[in-house]
C-alpha cells in the first residue's frame, strides 16, 4: 500500500481506538445524569429506573457503545441528556465559535511568528535576537490563565473591551458592520490571550530552525553569486527550514479544537470548552464522548495534514 | 583475460572466494506506488589472493560499494557465496560473524564521518581492541599509542579529537583502528579519494609498508585508474554490477579486453598524455 | 599561448584581475590568529587560465574567498586586489553584490553542498539571472536552457526540474558552472571543480571549461592539487605553499622546467604513464616527505624548508624574497634550479 494510503489506513485505526478509549472512560467515570434527580424526593426511584431504560443507560456497556457508534453513523453523535437533543447539533454550534477563536489565533500566531523569527535569526546576537529570547522565556512562564484574567481585568477597569462572552446583548439589533465590530471585539481578549501563550514557542522554533539553515554552505554559495539578502532569506532559507514548521503547522491544525479550552472557560467564550466542562459535571455522557471524539478527529487530521504537506514540500522525504 | 579465466586461476589459493554474487535494492517513492530495482551486484565472480593488493576499478554506481559492505558482512547478498578461509561467510547469522568480523576490516571515504567525534584518537584506535575484550585499561592505551606511531601519527596527539586532524592523518587513524585487531584483509573503498596527491603517496607508502608487517591482503576500491596503476597486483574492472575483466596489472593496462576498460584507460591517459608532452593550447 | 617574452610587466590594457600583496589573518577565538595567506601577487590578463597548484591549507580557498568579499568577518585582509583597476578590497557589500556573479564567480569544491536541497536546480540558476539582469520569466527560462546546453548538458527539461539530489556528480558539476557562467562573468574562479569525480567525468568537465573560454574568452583561476590537470590547460601556472606563491610561470615553463625543489616534488607525483613500475623502490611511491605545515608555528624562514631536499643553512632563518630569474617566470627560492 503507498504512503498516503497506509497514512490513512493508520488514522482510522487510531480513531476507533480513540473511541473505544473515550466511551470506556467516560463511562468508567463513577455516576450518571440521573443522580442528581435521584436526590430530588419527589421523582420516585421507579421514574428513574424508566428513564433509566429509556435512555438505555441499563443496558451492558457493549451495547451501549454499539448502539452510539450506529448513532454516529446515521449523524446523531448520540443524544444529550441535558439539552435534548441531538450531540450532533450541539456540537456543530460549539464547534464553530471554536473554530472561529482558534482559527484568527493560529492565523495570527503564525502570521507574526514567521517573519519575525526570520528577521531574528538574520541578525544574531543583536539587541532583537537578545530581546526575543528574554521576552519569550517570560511569556513561556506565565500560564495561560493569569494571562486570560489579567487581560480581563484590563477590560474591566479600562472599559474599552467587553468583559468576555461573544456577543452583545443587543447584538441581533445591530446592522452588518456593527455585528463584525462587535464580534472582533469580544474576540480581541481570548485570541490575545491564545496567540500570547503560543507564540514563544513558535518564535524559537521558527529562530532556530533559520539560524541553522543560515549557516549551511548553500547559503554561503548563494551569497557568493550576487544574490541579495531578502531573496536569500526568503526564497532559499525559508523553505530549507520549513522542515521542522511544517510538522508544527500540521500539530496546530489538530489542537484547534482542543487547545483553548481553558481560555472559553474563563472569558465565557461560548465553545466547546465550556460545553465539555458542563457535560463533565452533569455526566452528560454521550456530550463528553462527542467533544472528546470531535477532538480526536481534528488532532489526526492535523497529523496527516502533516505528514502530507511534509511529503509534498521536501524532495528528500519523498524518496524514501 | 576474461574474467572467467581470471576467477579460475586466481580461484587456487585464493583468501577470499566470491561466487555468483546476487543483490538487489527495492527503492520506493513515499507518495506513489511507483519503485525503482535497482540490481547492483549480477553474478559477480572475484577471487582475492593472499598478500597481494587487489585494486576494484569501475565508475560511479558500477556496484563497488556493495560488494565491499557483503565482503565485510556488513550487508547480506540476495544469492551466491562467499567464501572466506574456506568458511562460507554470506548465510550466517549475525552472531556467528562476531567471530570473524576481527579478520575482514574496512576503511572508508569519509575520514571524517567514519570517526567519532566525541572520542579522542586514542579511544578511537583502541575502540575495536576493547570490543572485542583483547585490551583494558592502561595496556588498552598503550596498544593504541603504538598502533598510532606505527601509522605515523604521533603519541602525543592521542588526546586531540580526530577532527584536529587533517584529511590524511584521519585516514591513517582510521587504518590504525582498522588493524587494531590484526585482520587478513584490508578493504578500503575510495579512501584515498579526497586526498591530494602529496598525501595520497604518502598513505600509499604507509599501505605498503604494514602489509608486510601485518601479512594484511587489500581490496583497493578506486575510480582512479592511474593512482591504482601504480599500486595494483591485480585488476578487477566493474561495470555496471558485474567484473567484466580481471588480471594482473600487466595485462589489463597491456591488454585491455572490455570497452569500459578501455574507456578507463583512455580517461586516464589524456590527463596523462597531454602532461607528458605540456603541449601548447591551441588558440582558434 | 600567450606569449609573455619581456617579463611579467602587468599589461594595463588586457590585464584583468591584479592581486598585490594580500595577506590574510584569521582571528580564532581563543587561539592566536593564524596567517593564511602572506604578501600573495597574482595577475590574470582577459581570456587567460591561471592555475593555482598547491596542496590543501595552502591558502587556495581563501584566496577565493577574499577575491570575492566572502572571508568571514573577523578575517583580516591587507594588500590590494584590483578588478579592472577597481579596488576589491575593503568594497562595501553593495558594490560588492553587483560584481559577485556578474563579473566574476565562483564554482565550488562541493557542488552537492552548495545547491539548495529544496529548490529545482534550473531555478537556482535562473535566481543569478533574476540578481544581476532583469528578464522576464519566459526569457530567463529560455536562458538558463541555453545556459545547460552550454555545459553540455543537453536533457535540459529534466534538469531544469531536478533537484540536487537526483543528479548524478558530474551533472552536479556541470550544473555548478552554469550557475557560474548565468551573467557572462569576465572571470571564473573555479575551486576544485573535478574534486571526488570519476576520470572519464573529470575530463568531460575539464572540455566543458576550456570549450567555455575559447567560445566566451572567460578568464578561469582554475584552483587545484593535482598538477596533471593544468597540463596542457592553464596558460600560466602559480605554485601556493603555506599562503605563499613559490612559483609563477607559463604552463610549459612549469612542467618542462620547474625551479623550486616543492614544485619538482609535487610533479614527481604524477605517474607518467599507466606502465609504471615501483618494484624496484619496494613499491613505494615518490613523495614529499611530511605534511603541510601547521600555521600557528611557522618558524621565521622558509615555510617549505623542513621538507625540502635542497635546503640550506639560510632557508632556516631568512625567508626568500621573489626573484626573476627568467622572464615570465618567477620563484621564491635560495637553491632554486637555474
Amino acid at each position: 500500500m503507498n504512503y498516503l494510503g497506509r497514512r490513512l489506513a493508520h488514522g482510522i485505526l487510531l480513531l476507533i481506538g480513540a473511541s473505544v478509549l473515550c466511551f470506556l472512560f467516560a463511562d468508567l467515570a463513577p455516576g450518571s445524569f440521573f443522580d442528581e434527580i435521584k436526590l430530588n424526593p419527589q421523582i420516585s426511584p421507579k421514574t428513574v429506573a424508566a428513564l433509566r431504560s429509556y435512555y438505555g443507560l441499563d443496558q451492558p456497556t457493549p451495547v451501549r457503545y454499539g448502539r452510539w457508534v450506529k448513532s454516529v453513523f446515521k449523524g446523531e453523535w448520540g443524544y444529550s441528556f441535558a439539552y435534548n437533543s441531538p450531540v450532533s447539533s450541539l456540537l456543530m454550534v460549539r464547534a464553530r465559535n471554536t473554530l472561529l477563536l482558534t482559527g484568527v489565533a493560529a492565523l495570527l500566531v503564525w502570521l507574526i511568528a514567521v517573519p519575525l523569527g526570520v528577521w531574528i535569526a538574520d541578525h544574531p546576537g543583536g539587541w532583537s535576537d537578545r530581546l526575543c529570547m528574554g521576552s519569550t522565556s517570560v511569556l513561556l512562564s506565565v500560564p495561560e490563565l493569569v494571562l486570560a484574567l489579567g487581560f480581563l481585568c484590563l477590560a474591566v477597569r479600562t472599559h474599552v473591551l467587553p468583559v468576555g462572552g461573544m456577543a452583545s446583548v443587543a447584538f441581533d439589533q445591530l446592522g452588518r458592520w456593527s455585528k463584525i465590530r462587535d464580534l472582533v471585539a469580544h474576540l480581541i481578549i481570548p485570541v490575545n490571550t491564545l496567540v500570547l501563550a503560543a507564540l514563544p514557542i513558535l518564535l524559537r522554533h521558527v529562530r532556530a530552525s533559520m539560524t541553522e539553515v543560515l549557516r549551511a554552505p548553500f547559503i554561503q554559495a548563494a551569497r557568493g553569486h550576487g544574490v541579495g539578502r531578502t531573496r536569500l532569506l526568503f526564497r532559499y532559507a525559508l523553505p530549507a527550514a520549513a522542515n521542522p514548521l511544517i510538522s508544527l503547522f500540521g500539530f496546530s491544525v489538530g489542537g484547534l479544537l482542543s487547545g483553548s479550552l481553558l481560555v472559553e472557560v474563563v472569558t465565557g467564550w461560548p465553545g466547546l470548552g465550556p460545553l465539555l466542562l458542563e457535560a463533565t459535571m452533569s455526566r452528560d455522557l454521550y456530550v463528553v464522548v462527542g467533544v472528546m471524539m470531535s477532538s480526536t478527529v481534528f488532532l489526526i487530521l492535523g497529523n496527516f495534514l502533516a505528514d502530507v504537506m511534509l511529503a509534498a514540500a521536501d524532495p528528500r522525504v519523498r524518496m524514501q | 583475460m576474461t574474467a572467467e579465466q581470471g576467477a579460475k586461476r586466481a580461484a587456487k589459493a585464493a583468501l577470499v572466494q566470491v561466487k555468483a554474487l546476487h543483490k538487489r535494492y527495492v527503492q520506493r517513492r513515499a507518495l506513489s506506488r511507483r519503485k525503482f530495482v535497482v540490481d547492483a551486484l549480477k553474478n559477480v565472480d572475484l577471487a582475492l589472493q593472499p598478500e597481494c593488493l587487489t585494486a576494484l576499478v569501475g565508475s560511479s554506481g558500477s556496484g563497488k560499494t556493495t560488494l565491499a559492505n557483503c565482503l565485510a558482512m556488513l550487508e547480506k547478498p540476495d544469492a551466491g557465496e562467499i567464501w572466506f578461509e574456506e568458511l562460507e561467510i554470506s548465510r550466517r547469522p549475525d552472531h556467528e560473524l562476531a567471530c570473524l568480523r576481527p579478520k575482514i576490516q574496512m576503511v572508508f571515504q569519509d575520514s571524517a564521518g567514519a570517526l567519532n567525534p566525541f572520542l579522542t584518537a586514542a579511544q578511537i584506535v583502541g575502540e575495536p581492541l576493547e570490543v572485542q575484550g583483547r585490551e583494558h585499561g592502561r595496556k588498552l592505551r598503550q596498544r593504541a599509542c603504538e598502533l598510532m606511531e606505527e601509522v605515523g601519527l604521533s603519541a602525543d596527539w592521542a588526546d586531540r579529537s580526530p577532527l584536529d586532524f587533517s584529511g590524511g592523518q584521519r585516514q591513517r587513524l582510521a587504518i590504525a583502528r582498522a588493524i587494531a585487531l590484526q585482520p587478513r584483509l584490508l578493504i578500503l573503498d575510495e579512501s584515498l579519494s579526497g586526498l591530494d596527491l602529496v598525501t595520497q603517496a604518502q598513505v600509499l607508502n604507509l599501505l605498503a609498508d604494514i602489509r608486510v608487517t601485518h601479512s594484511l591482503t587489500y581490496l583497493l576500491i578506486s575510480h582512479d585508474l592511474t593512482l591504482v596503476g601504480q599500486v595494483a597486483d591485480h585488476i578487477a574492472v566493474m561495470h555496471q554490477g558485474s567484473i567484466v575483466e580481471h588480471g594482473t596489472r600487466q595485462q589489463v593496462f597491456g591488454s585491455p579486453q572490455q570497452a569500459c576498460t578501455r574507456e578507463l584507460l583512455v580517461a586516464a591517459q589524456v590527463l596523462e598524455s597531454t602532461f607528458r608532452t605540456a603541449q601548447p593550447r591551441m588558440r582558434t | 599561448m600567450k606569449s609573455d617574452p619581456f617579463g611579467s610587466s602587468f599589461d594595463e590594457v588586457t590585464g584583468l584581475l591584479r592581486v598585490c600583496g594580500l595577506s590574510v589573518t584569521y582571528a580564532w577565538r581563543g587561539r592566536s590568529p593564524v596567517m593564511a595567506l602572506r604578501q600573495l601577487d597574482l595577475e590574470i590578463a582577459t581570456g587567460e587560465i591561471v592555475g593555482i597548484l598547491g596542496e590543501s591549507g595552502c591558502g587556495k580557498s581563501t584566496l577565493a574567498l577574499s577575491i570575492l568579499g566572502l572571508l568571514p568577518a573577523d578575517a583580516r585582509a591587507d594588500g590590494t586586489i584590483l578588478f579592472r583597476n577597481e579596488q576589491l578590497l575593503g568594497l562595501p557589500q553593495k558594490q560588492l553584490r553587483r560584481i559577485r556573479g556578474a563579473k566574476i564567480s565562483l564554482i565550488h569544491q562541493d557542488p552537492g553542498l552548495a545547491l539548495s536541497p529544496v529548490m529545482r536546480v534550473g531555478d537556482q540558476i535562473a535566481e543569478i539571472i533574476v540578481a544581476h539582469r532583469s528578464l522576464g520569466r519566459k526569457a530567463r527560462k529560455q536562458e538558463v536552457e541555453s545556459i545547460l546546453c552550454e555545459v553540455q548538458l543537453t536533457d535540459t527539461a529534466r534538469i531544469y526540474a531536478a533537484y540536487p539530489h537526483q543528479l548524478s556528480g558530474g551533472e552536479l558539476h556541470r550544473v555548478a558552472i552554469a550557475q557560474a557562467l548565468a551573467c557572462r562573468p569576465d572571470l571564473i574562479i573555479a575551486d576544485e571543480p573535478t574534486r571526488s569525480l570519476d576520470m572519464t567525468v573529470q575530463a568531460e568537465i575539464l572540455g566543458v571549461l576550456r570549450n567555455l573560454n575559447e567560445a566566451f574568452g572567460t578568464a578561469l583561476l582554475f584552483i587545484t592539487h593535482n598538477p596533471a590537470l593544468l597540463a596542457g590547460f592553464a596558460d600560466r601556472v602559480v605554485v601556493m605553499y603555506a599562503g605563499r606563491a613559490v612559483e609563477n610561470a607559463d604552463g610549459l615553463r612549469v612542467f618542462g622546467r620547474p625551479l623550486h625543489p616543492y614544485t619538482k616534488g609535487l610533479l614527481n607525483l604524477v605517474p607518467r604513464s599507466t606502465h609504471v613500475d615501483y618494484s624496484a623502490v619496494g613499491g613505494r611511491l615518490p613523495t614529499i616527505p611530511g605534511g603541510p605545515p601547521d600555521s600557528n608555528n611557522l618558524n621565521r624562514g622558509c615555510a617549505f624548508e623542513p621538507r625540502c631536499s635542497q635546503r640550506t643553512g639560510i632557508c632556516r632563518t631568512e625567508n626568500p624574497e621573489e626573484l626573476t630569474p627568467e622572464p615570465g617566470h618567477r620563484v621564491s627560492c635560495f637553491n632554486h634550479d637555474s
